[in-house]
Parts: structure tokens; C-alpha cells; sequence
């Protein structure tokens, strides 16, 4: 994030790293549409939540805001939690079954 | 004991609550000692909150207790309220305590019945509606209390369903009550259209910005509902059916209570009545029509609770007569006298078909003071009462009446007088041909039963000898013929005990009486009582010594000027052609035809959103993704535009 | 020894760190919610021999109470005190907030009750589901607190990663274990796109803080920026998500079936409560301004919900699939409160929310009770001759059941009365009418549960008659007819593709059994019927409450 903060002090300007974002969301929401594995699911919704994470840090950047950054530890906290609970749930499914492809769990339709 | 008002309707709820729960395993007779404990009860509190609506003195001797916000819909704020004000008070005390003898008198009467413990589960439901009625502070309150004593009323006249007149009856009953309450609640529709709220302070505060017009229409509305509850022209067939309900039900329901609902609702809402004077005009013709027709029925009947039917009918119309005159306090008066005179002949009349063995028909009555002493001297008190002799109540309530009757239009007073008359003769022919005379009932059929006659109930089989009935049902008819004899003491004006004084505040002193002088109330009373007295005299004269009059008995008359017949003929028989048409044409081909096109639109239209819901996550997805790009397109053509 | 630490490196650098001031009582209920879970969590890895099921129950019932007390000495200070901004504006202390603290606090106290005797009856252990119970109930709280985006994105997933565990709760059911799948997969992409949202709004708006937001749009013409409206568009996808409207709801009908049916009871009654309180925080206080450009989606998300929910709930065979859509249905109503956005239409829809979970957690008792072991007895064909066998349960099922499809004498009419005449306020007169019809059409697939329940076992009758033909060609039926049950008319097929979902005998077999109803269950199941029917009979305090509460609203 410093980094990218610094990065922005060049000649890059915001925006640039507002579409990266935006670029970077629709691709963890696409991937999660047609990905059949669980885990990379999972992936996927990562990517979306870091795309978020980096769009605070630029707005928060051109904003002069310092709470923009600070929203970002949330997210990651957040992020974290979810990816603990997410693995316990497939686990407790891979006892069941031995795979994780999402498209076997249609039992409940209509 | 103010704040305790709610204990007056609560208790008859409770009752009613303990019936329906344990009604079946108390029986006969502890169910009907519990329902009447607790009407006793509620008429004791009554009394308690009226000696505490008497220490309140100065010009607004009233009380609200709202009790909880039942519809706070925006501006629509109805309260389940309760107002407390001489009126509602006098109605209070007199339906609660005529209820709790009647229940008493039920245990007697109404002992060995099958339905035993649901006759009383109706009764205390009853007194409950009617209290509602009574105490509402707001139209709607008052109107759940109109429709439950309709649905009671309905239960009690069917009660004895089996028997296809008493169910035949109960619908009839229901049927006019309901063209009653359609008027009611347009009335009510009306009042909130035009003032915005349903309580009744805060409509008599808005009298002036109603408009004439608007003021007219809702009394005239409310008027349509009266007829229907309070039997007056042309809604009045239903009362003389209603009579196949229990005696206690027509004692209770159909005489003393639930018919002089609409007298009272008339005296309530009488800041909107004295706004229109063509509306009081004519719910004083109403009221005149209704009691001059009834009194010619009541004169050819031989049924001994129909000729009290049409007399109630009658007594009705005078009530509404004084109120179109603008004599509510009269019009109270009459009400609380008839409640009192009227119950009684109705028990009186149980207590004779009782010893008859359900034998209804006059024409096989005859002689029974001998056999049932107390009765007879108890049932005379009340017929004389009602007849109008002096020093009875009678003679003061209806003389009240008659005065402001004859300041209001001389033509009333003529068509009143004239009433009063035939008021005293069928009373005394009823009195004459079931006390005196001869020993009828030992005949196998009644004098002229091969006429036709077509609804006087028979008992089954040879009548035995009749007998006086049990201090449960006596006891009831001692105390209300005190209360018919001495009831004329609400007239007297001392400042205490005047009935007049007591309500005056609620009607804002507009009587006519004030502005007559003593000489001529002295010359229309003394005239009163003498009709009173060549009535009895003509009645008991003509059917003492014979029993078969048909030249007295016009079948005009007996036929209830063939009031059934018309609305059969303009109503019934087109309705009945509607109703045919409906059930083959409309509802085969276009209802049936439209649900079943529903049923299998929204079946398929299901089915297509099953199809939908694949199980499949990244399908759920996709359609969350779709939502959002809706939306964003949405967005999109917002940020065009602006 | 790290305060000391802290202590030294504030010294050695000579700057104070400004930490806000902390008004514990604004944050009181969620504190002791909180702190009843953690309590209970520690106590029983402490005493692990001694803590049974009924302990656990007895500390979280003992919590819901002590938070229920606390949120209404909260009211009383909030009426007397009047609305503040606590804790560096994150948290709101007004009417509103309180207002779903409570209705929280009773629907966790409602649900303890019932998993008490569910827990019991599957063999399932140890404090956990409590814990997690009200772990999500804190949350829940929290979103009705919220003064701030990112706290509301807190108490949402504090809400939901507990639910995500408690769907997933009973693993002898394959559902269930797939429902937490779903669930999870689901809840967290619509979690990236509420978060995503926070950002644009906050890029846009330079906050993420609701009065400050609103304090910036007041004072600045954003009606053209397209990241603001993109953002907007996001956090409704979010709350959309989660209160289950249509085309976000996908979800809730497997989640529904799936999940024990203590926890759908919760989930349907807590998570709307939380989402819809941040909804109407964020939308209606904050982005008031922008009501032209929401306004219209709301409207449509309505009207595809109440639509959709109602006509997807008449082809249900499953009860708690039916509730789901039903719960979708629900949603559309309460999206009428909000589309007014109108201090009408926020009481209307509080007091909706109020009466609703009363329902919803009353109708997923009796679904506990009449599953079954094994928590698997959820066709319409387990509720027939329910009427005979156990007339008071069946009645009060009925109650509820007429409650939710708008009877009147019940709070469900006056819900639906509310939200309506909310919507005529403002003249959304085809959101009204739709809003009705579908009320209708809803009346009849709750009324077919109550028919079912007091028609006779075996009589196969109406309800199968209506949707025979396309059953065999619908995608449940997964039995095959040699286990059918007894069953008349020829129609084993259909019978039999109700009865079966999973391995195990039919349900209807053993469907002319009495269920057994524990004891705090009743009483659950009774609070419930006797709110439904005394408010519905006696509506004035609650609706005087809800109103309240609105005009408390900071």
C-alpha cells in the first residue's frame, strides 16, 4: 500500500489505479461464475475484496484522507475471518465427499 | 369507582370466556348461575360508577376512558373508548339490570334444554356487544357493539334451529339488520369523510363545518339503521319472526335492549339531528307511521308474543316519534318505562306458555288467573302500565311523549292519541283472553283454528293443567312489576330525581315542554288517561265474553298489512331470478372461467421460476451479476440525463 | 506489560494518541450479547463434563433477557435524553437503533428457546450453537447501530460468517452442509460487492461516515457522478442480498431448506432485522437527497420481490422452501416502507420487521417440532391430520401461518395495512396494488398448509390434485416409486416425490405419530401466538413504538 501510495506521487495519476480495480473486480466476479472449483471460488471473492481494498487506498490518496487506509484493515480482517469459516465449511464437506467442485451440490433446487 | 367503567363490559366478556371453556361441564343449571353472576356483577359496578357520575357535579358531568389505540393509522386514530355520560349511564344501569333478571329467569325457564349451557354462552355475548354498544365513545366502537348484538340476536331467534321457522326466522332477522348496518357504516364512511375523525366529541364539536346538506345524509343513513335495529317502517317484519327465539330472548333482546339500540343511537348522536330539521321531520314520521301500523297489528294477532311483537313495534315508533320531535328526553323515558313494562309481559307471557305447555295461541288460553295467581297479578300490572292508566309508568312515559308530540304538530298528537287508544285495546283483548273468559285451554283445538293463522305455535298434545311457575321465574316478574308500576317516579321534578333533570345535559335543554303551559299539560294528560281507560274498557268488554271475533280480526290486519307480501313480490321473487342467473351463468361460465385461467396462469408462472432455481451456485451468481448490471444501467441512464 | 510498553513509546515520542471517548452505554446490548458469548464459550472449555445443552441454553436465555433489559432502559434514556452520535460518530444512540436492539434480543431469546429442545432431539452437543447464535445476533445489533459504513459492513459479517457455521450446524443432513456452501459462496461475493460499494461511495464522497455523507451531499450537486451512483447500485446489491429480495434471493430458498430450522427461523427473523435497519439508515437518512435516483429500483426490486416470492411459494412442496419464498414475499412489503422513505413509511416498516419476526420464528418452531428426528419431515404431507392428532399446535401453526398471510386481527394485517398506506402516501399507487394482489395470491399457499393440516392422513385430495401432473416432471422428485407410501387414487408417483428427499424411510410413514413438543418450545411457540394475536387485537403500543422510534431517528 506504501508503496503504491509512493507509485502515485509519480506520474501515474488515480484513475489509472481506479480502473486496475475495477479491471481486477469484474475479473474475481467473472472467475467466480465460471470457476467449478470451490477453493478458487474463495479465490475469487479475495481478488474482488482486494480490488476494494485498493480502491480505498487511491481514493484515500487523492482524497488526502487518512481514513480511507484505515478502512482497508477492516476489509483484511474481515477478509481473513471469512476465509477461516469458508475452509472449515468445505472441510466439513470433504468428509462427506472427496472433491470440492462447486457444481455437485445441487441437491436443493426449485 | 369511574376508572373501573371497563369492568362493566369485562365482566359479561369473562363470563362469556368461562362459558365457552367450562360451559359444558357446569351444566344445568350451575352455567346459567354463573352467567347470571356475572351480569349481577356488572350491573353492581354499574351502579357503583353511577353514584360517582352523580358526585359530579357542573355543566360536563361525563367521562372518557380510552382504553388502548386500536387503529392508529396516520391521521386515522381510533381509540377503544369508553364515555360515560348520563345517557350512556341510563342506558347502563337498565340493560344490565334487566339482563341480570332475565338470566335469572332463563334458569328456570330455559332448564332441561339440550343447548343448555350455549343458550347463556349467547346471553352473556349478548349483554357484553350490547354494553359495547352503549359505552363506545367513537361510530366504530358503537358499531362493533351494533353488529355483535345482530349476530347474537341471530343466534338466540335460531336457536332452536331444528325447527325450520326458527332458522327461517334467525335469517330473516339477520337479513333486514344487515340493510340496517350497510346504512350505518356509509353513515360512519360519511361523518370521517367530512370531519375527519369517528369520536363523537370531536364530531359534535364539528357540527357547524359539516354543511347541511352532508348532516341530512348522515342522520338519514343512521335512520336506515335505526329502522333495521329499532323495527320501524319499513324494516320492521323481522321482529314479529323473531319471536320464535326463547321467551327470555324476546324479553331481553327483542323488547327491553338490543331493539332500542337505535332509539339510543338516535339520542346520541342528537347535535347532528338538531343540525337538520327535514331529517328530524322525518324520523318523526317514521316513528308516527310505525307506531299507528304496528298498534293496527297488533290488534288481529293471536299469537300471545306476536301481539307483544307488534305492540314493541309500536311502543318503537313512539321513541322514535318523540326523537323526530325533539323530545329525547321523553323518547328516554319511554325507553326505560317500556323496558320495564315490556320485559315484563314478555316474562309474564313465558311464564304462561310455560304452564301451557308451549301453547301460544290466545285463542286456547282462558281463566288463568285462577291457576297462576302470581302471573296474572304481575302480567296485569304491566299490561295496565303499558295501556297508559294512571299512576303507572306508562301513563307518564307515554303521556311525556304525547305533550311533546302535540307541541311539535297537532297531527302527530292525533295520530299518537288515536295509538294509545288502540294500544289499550289489544293489550286488554290479550289480557281478556288469556285471564278471564272461559277454561280454553281445555278445548283440543283453539276457536277458529281452521282460519288462517299462520304462525301461533301449538303445544303438542292435550294442554294439562296449568300451573304457576318457580320462584326463579316469578321472582323476576315481581321486581320488574314494581319497577312497571313505580316507574313513573322518573317524571316527578325535584331536582334529585328527575330522569328529565338528569339527562338534560347531554341534549343541551331543547324541550319542547318548557314551552307549554301547565293548564294545557294538565287537559292532554287527564284526555291520556282517559282513552287509556275506554281502551281497557272496549278490550275487556268485547273479549272477555267471547273468543271468536273474526269481524275484529281484518286478515289485512292479521296479514301485517301484507308487508311480507310486497317486499316478496319487489324484492324476494326478483332477487331470487338474480340470484338463479348468477349461480348458472355468471358463476359457471365467468367466474369459474376467470379462477380457473388464474389458477393455472400463476401455477405455470411458478413453475417457470422453479425452473429458474437450477441448485447450481454459479447460476445464482450470474444472477446476482445480472441485477447489478440492471442496476448499473440503470444509473447510467440517470447520469445521462441529468 | 504492554500498556507499559504503550505507555513508553507515547513518552519517548511526547505525542498523545487521541483515542474517542467511549460511551459504553450506546453499545450496552451488544456488549453483553457479545459478552454472553464469550462468557459461554469459555465456560463450557472450562467445565466441559458439567455444561450440557440445558446450561448453555440457560446462559444464552439469561443474555437475551439481560440485553432485552438493557435496550429498554436504553429507550428510556433515549426518550428522556434524546438521539446522540457515540464513539467518533460510528455509533447511533437513538430510537431506531434501539428499536431493533430489542427486536433482536427477543428473536435471539425466542430462538434459544426452541434449539434447546432441537439440540436435544438431534444429539448435536456443547455450547457452540449458542455461541454462534449470538455471536450473529450481536451483529445484527450492530447493523442497527451503525453510524458508519464500515461498521455496518462489520456488524453484516459478524452476522453472517456466525450464520454461515450455524447453516452448516447439523452435519448428519447432506442439505445442510450444502446450504453453508451456498450460503457462504454467495454471502461473501455479495459481501466483495457491498464493500466494493463502501470504497466508490466513500471515493466519491470522501467519507464513509453516514452524517458526514449526508452533510456532503447537502452541501454539494453530485446528481451526475457516476461513481457515487455506481457505489449506491453496489450497497444495494449488498443489502438486497441479504434481506432476500428478488434478483438477489436466489439463495435463500436452498439456504432455507438446508439450514436446521431453528436457524432459518434466526436467520429469516435477524438478518432482515440488521440489513433492513442499515438499509433504511444508509438510504433513507443518508442518501435522502439522492431519493430519485434509488427510489425507482427500490420500486422495482419490490415489486419483482412480492411477485416472485409469492408466485414461487404456491409450487413448494417443502414447507421451508415455501417460507423462503414467502420470506422473499415479506421483503417485497417491507420494501414498501422503504421506498416511500417517509416517516410513515420507516415506522410502517419497523413495526413490519417487529410483527414479522414474531411470525417467523413462531412458524420455524412448529416446523422444529414437526420434522421430526433427523429434522427431515418438511412436506406438506407431515402437516396432514396434524389438526386431529394435535389440535393446539395445529392451531397456533394456523394462527401464525394466518398472521403472515395478513388476517386481520393479527399484527400481520396491520404489517400489511402499514406498509401499503405508506406507499398510497406517497402515490406509488401500482406498487400498492401489486403489493395486494400478491398478498392474495400468498393467502393461498398458506391457507393450503392449514387445509393440509386439518385434512386426513392419506386422503391425497386437493393438494396433490393441483400440481400432480407436474410433479413427476419436476426437478425434486428423486425417489423413486418403489418406496411410496400408502396412498390412494393412483398418484404414487406424485406422493412419492413429495415424501423423499434424501435416504431414510418416507416421511409419511410415520407422519400419523404425535410429535413430541418440548416444553420451552411451547412456551416460544406461545409468546409468539399470543404477540401475534394481542397486538394484533390491541395494535396501538406497538405501533406507537415503531412510530417512536422513528421520530427518534438521528
Amino acid at each position: 500500500m506504501i508503496g503504491a501510495a509512493s507509485a502515485l506521487n509519480g506520474n501515474i495519476s488515480g484513475e489509472w489505479y481506479l480502473a486496475l480495480a475495477a479491471v481486477l473486480f469484474a475479473i474475481g466476479a467473472f472467475g467466480l461464475l465460471i470457476r467449478r472449483n470451490v477453493l478458487v471460488m474463495f479465490m475469487c471473492v479475495e481478488l474482488m475484496l482486494n480490488a476494494a481494498n485498493l480502491t480505498f487506498v487511491t481514493f484515500a490518496n487523492m482524497l488526502h484522507d487518512i481514513g480511507g487506509q484505515v478502512l482497508v484493515f477492516f476489509v483484511l480482517v474481515v477478509a481473513a475471518a471469512e476465509v477461516v469459516v469458508g475452509l472449515g465449511i468445505v472441510v466439513a464437506i470433504f468428509r462427506r465427499r472427496a472433491n470440492a467442485t462447486a457444481d455437485d451440490f445441487h441437491l436443493m433446487k426449485g | 369507582m369511574l376508572h373501573l367503567t371497563y369492568l362493566i363490559i369485562l365482566l359479561p366478556l369473562v363470563g362469556f370466556a368461562v362459558q365457552v371453556l367450562f360451559g359444558r361441564r357446569l351444566g344445568d343449571p350451575v352455567a346459567g348461575a354463573v352467567a347470571t353472576i356475572f351480569v349481577g356483577a356488572s350491573f353492581i359496578v354499574s351502579v357503583g360508577v353511577f353514584f360517582d357520575l352523580l358526585a359530579v357535579h357542573g355543566a360536563v358531568r361525563s367521562f372518557t376512558q380510552n382504553l388502548w389505540t386500536w387503529i392508529p393509522v396516520g391521521g386515522m386514530q381510533i381509540h377503544a373508548g369508553l364515555y360515560v355520560d348520563p345517557l350512556s349511564m341510563t342506558m347502563v344501569l337498565f340493560v344490565t339490570g334487566i339482563s341480570a333478571l332475565i338470566h335469572l329467569y332463563s334458569i328456570g325457564y330455559m332448564k332441561g334444554d339440550r343447548d343448555y349451557p350455549k343458550f347463556f354462552l349467547y346471553l352473556n355475548l349478548f349483554v357484553a356487544s350490547m354494553l359495547i354498544l352503549v359505552l363506545g365513545n367513537n361510530l366504530l366502537v358503537t358499531y362493533v357493539g351494533w353488529e355483535g348484538v345482530g349476530t347474537c340476536s341471530y343466534l338466540l331467534v335460531a336457536f332452536w334451529f331444528t325447527r325450520e321457522t326458527a332458522a327461517v326466522a334467525g335469517k330473516k332477522a339477520f337479513i333486514y339488520n344487515r340493510i340496517g348496518d350497510a346504512g350505518f357504516i356509509a353513515a360512519a364512511f360519511l361523518t370521517f369523510d367530512k370531519v375527519g375523525s369517528l369520536d363523537y366529541s370531536v364530531i359534535f364539536a364539528n357540527v357547524g363545518k359539516i354543511g347541511t346538506a352532508n348532516i341530512t345524509a348522515i342522520c338519514l343513513l343512521l335512520m336506515v339503521g335505526v329502522a333495521a335495529k329499532s323495527a320501524q317502517i319499513p324494516l320492521f317484519p323481522w321482529l314479529a319472526d323473531a319471536m320464535e327465539g326463547p321467551t327470555p330472548v324476546s324479553a331481553l333482546i327483542h323488547a327491553a335492549t338490543m331493539v332500542t339500540a337505535g332509539v339510543y343511537l338516535l339520542c346520541r348522536v342528537n347535535p347532528l339531528l338538531h343540525a337538520s330539521p327535514d331529517a328530524a321531520w322525518i324520523v318523526a314520521l317514521i316513528g308516527a307511521a310505525t307506531a299507528f301500523v304496528a298498534a293496527t297489528i297488533a290488534c288481529a294477532q293471536n299469537d300471545i308474543k306476536k301481539v307483544l311483537a307488534y305492540s314493541t313495534v309500536s311502543q318503537l315508533g313512539y321513541m322514535v316519534l318523540a326523537i323526530g320531535a325533539g323530545a329525547y328526553e321523553a323518547a328516554i323515558f319511554l325507553m326505560v318505562a317500556h323496558a320495564f313494562f315490556k320485559g315484563l309481559l314478555f316474562l309474564g307471557s313465558g311464564s304462561v306458555i310455560h304452564g301451557l305447555h308451549d301453547e301460544q295461541d290466545l285463542k286456547r288460553m282462558g281463566n288463568l288467573r285462577v291457576y297462576m295467581p302470581i302471573t296474572f297479578v304481575t302480567f296485569g300490572i304491566g299490561w295496565l302500565a303499558i295501556a297508559g292508566v294512571p299512576p303507572l309508568s306508562g301513563f307518564w312515559a307515554k303521556g311525556d311523549v304525547l305533550d311533546n308530540a302535540w307541541a311539535a304538530h297537532p297531527a302527530l298528537w292525533v295520530v299518537g292519541i288515536f295509538t294509545a287508544l288502540l294500544t289499550a285495546y289489544y293489550m286488554s283483548r290479550l289480557s281478556g283472553l288469556a285471564f278471564f273468559g272461559q277454561d280454553r285451554w281445555k278445548n283440543k283445538v283453539a276457536v277458529g283454528a281452521d282460519a288462517d293463522m299462520p304462525d301461533a305455535h301449538h303445544a303438542a298434545g292435550p294442554i294439562p293443567e296449568p300451573h304457576e311457575s318457580k320462584w326463579v321465574m316469578t321472582l323476576p316478574l315481581i321486581v320488574l312489576a314494581v319497577l312497571a308500576a313505580a316507574g313513573g317516579v322518573m317524571a316527578f321534578a325535584t331536582p334529585h330525581l328527575s330522569l328529565a333533570r338528569w339527562v338534560d345535559p347531554v341534549f343541551s335543554g331543547s324541550l319542547y315542554n318548557d314551552h307549554e303551559t301547565t293548564s294545557t299539560i294538565w287537559k292532554l294528560s287527564t284526555l291520556d288517561a282517559v282513552v287509556a281507560v275506554i281502551g281497557v274498557f272496549i278490550g275487556l268488554r268485547l273479549w272477555i265474553t267471547r273468543a271468536d271475533r273474526p269481524k275484529l280480526e281484518w286478515a289485512f290486519l292479521r296479514q301485517s298489512w301484507y308487508f311480507n307480501e310486497i317486499f316478496d313480490a319487489i324484492i324476494g321473487r326478483p332477487g331470487a331470478r338474480l340470484a338463479q342467473f348468477t349461480s348458472t351463468v355468471i358463476e359457471d361460465k365467468v367466474i369459474d372461467g376467470a379462477v380457473d385461467g388464474t389458477g393455472a396462469l400463476v401455477r405455470r408462472t411458478g413453475m417457470a421460476l422453479r425452473r429458474v432455481q437450477t441448485g447450481y451456485v454459479r447460476n445464482y451468481a450470474l444472477w446476482i451479476v445480472v441485477g447489478i448490471v440492471a442496476l448499473f444501467a440503470f444509473m447510467l441512464t440517470r447520469t445521462w440525463w441529468a | 506489560m504492554s500498556t507499559l510498553l504503550f505507555a513508553a513509546a507515547s513518552g519517548a515520542y511526547g505525542a498523545k494518541i487521541h483515542t474517542p471517548h467511549i460511551d459504553y452505554l450506546s453499545i450496552l446490548p451488544i456488549l453483553i450479547m457479545m459478552g454472553g458469548a464469550v462468557l459461554l464459550v469459555t465456560a463450557s472449555s472450562l467445565f466441559r463434563q458439567v455444561m450440557g445443552v440445558g446450561s448453555a441454553t440457560f446462559i444464552t436465555v439469561g443474555t437475551a433477557i439481560a440485553t432485552l433489559v438493557a435496550a429498554l432502559f436504553q429507550w428510556d434514556h433515549v426518550v428522556t435524553h434524546g438521539a446522540k452520535v457515540t464513539i467518533a460518530g460510528s455509533i447511533a444512540y437513538d430510537g431506531f437503533s434501539v428499536f431493533i436492539q430489542i427486536v433482536v434480543a427477543i428473536a435471539m431469546l425466542l430462538t434459544a428457546l426452541i434449539a434447546d429442545g432441537y439440540l436435544k432431539r438431534e444429539g448435536i452437543d456443547g455450547p457452540e450453537f449458542h455461541v454462534l447464535a449470538m455471536l450473529s445476533a450481536s451483529g445484527a445489533m450492530l447493523m442497527g447501530s451503525a453510524n458508519d459504513l464500515i461498521v455496518i459492513f462489520l456488524g453484516l459479517e459478524i452476522l453472517s460468517i456466525a450464520l454461515y457455521v450455524l447453516a452448516a450446524f447439523n452435519h448428519k443432513r447432506a442439505e445442510s452442509g450444502e446450504a453453508a456452501l451456498k450460503y457462504f459462496v454467495l454471502g461473501a461475493f455479495s459481501s466483495a460487492v457491498f464493500v466494493y460499494g463502501i470504497a466508490l461511495v466513500y471515493g466519491a464522497t470522501g467519507s464513509s461516515n453516514l452524517p458526514q455523507i449526508a452533510d456532503y451531499l447537502s452541501k454539494n450537486v453530485v446528481a451526475s457522478n457516476g461513481v457515487l451512483l455506481a457505489g449506491l447500485a453496489l450497497l444495494l446489491v449488498g443489502f438486497g442480498f441479504k434481506i432476500a429480495a428478488v434478483p438477489f434471493h436466489m439463495w435463500s430458498p436452498d439456504v432455507y431448506q438446508g439450514s436446521p430450522s431453528p436457524v432459518t427461523g434466526l436467520m429469516a427473523a435477524i438478518a432482515k432485522a440488521g440489513a433492513f435497519a442499515a438499509l433504511l439508515r444508509v438510504f433513507v437518512s443518508s442518501f435522502g437527497t439522492l431519493r430519485a435516483d434509488w427510489q425507482p429500483i427500490v420500486w422495482g426490486i419490490a415489486i419483482l420481490s412480492l411477485v416472485v416470492g409469492a408466485f414461487a411459494a404456491l409450487v413448494q412442496k417443502d414447507i421451508k422452501r415455501m417460507m423462503a419464498y414467502s420470506s422473499i414475499n415479506h421483503a417485497g412489503f417491507i420494501l414498501l416502507g422503504v421506498q416511500a422513505a417517509t416517516v410513515r413509511g420507516v415506522s410502517a416498516s419497523l413495526y413490519y420487521l417487529f410483527a414479522y419476526m414474531f411470525m417467523v420464528i413462531g412458524t420455524f418452531a412448529v416446523i422444529t417440532v414437526v420434522a421430526r428426528d433427523g429434522d427431515s419431515g418438511h412436506q406438506l404431507t407431515d402437516y396432514r391430520g396434524l389438526g386431529k392428532r394435535q389440535p393446539l399446535l395445529a392451531l397456533a401453526f394456523a394462527v401464525l401461518l394466518l398472521a403472515q398471510a395478513g388476517a386481520p386481527f393479527t399484527t400481520g394485517f396491520l404489517a400489511k395495512f402499514t406498509v401499503v398506506a405508506a406507499a398510497v402516501d406517497i402515490h406509488s399507487y401500482a406498487l400498492a396494488v401489486i403489493a395486494m394482489a400478491s398478498a392474495a395470491v400468498a393467502a393461498f399457499f398458506y391457507l393450503r398448509v392449514v387445509v393440509a393440516m386439518y385434512s386426513p392422513v392419506g386422503a391425497v385430495g386437493d393438494l396433490s390434485d393441483l400440481d400432480a401432473g407436474e410433479l413427476d416432471a419436476g426437478p425434486i422428485s428423486v425417489a423413486s416409486p418403489a418406496n411410496a407410501p400408502v396412498s390412494v387414487h393412483g398418484q404414487n408417483d406424485a406422493v412419492a416425490s413429495l415424501s423423499v428427499l434424501t435416504e431414510g424411510p418416507p416421511t409419511s410413514a410415520v407422519a400419523d405419530r404425535m410429535v413430541r413438543v418440548p416444553g420451552l418450545t411451547t412456551v416460544a411457540i406461545g409468546l409468539s401466538v399470543g404477540f401475534t394475536i394481542v397486538f394484533g387485537i390491541i395494535p396501538g403500543p406497538i405501533v406507537d413504538f415503531a412510530h417512536q422510534a422513528t421520530l427518534l431517528f438521528t
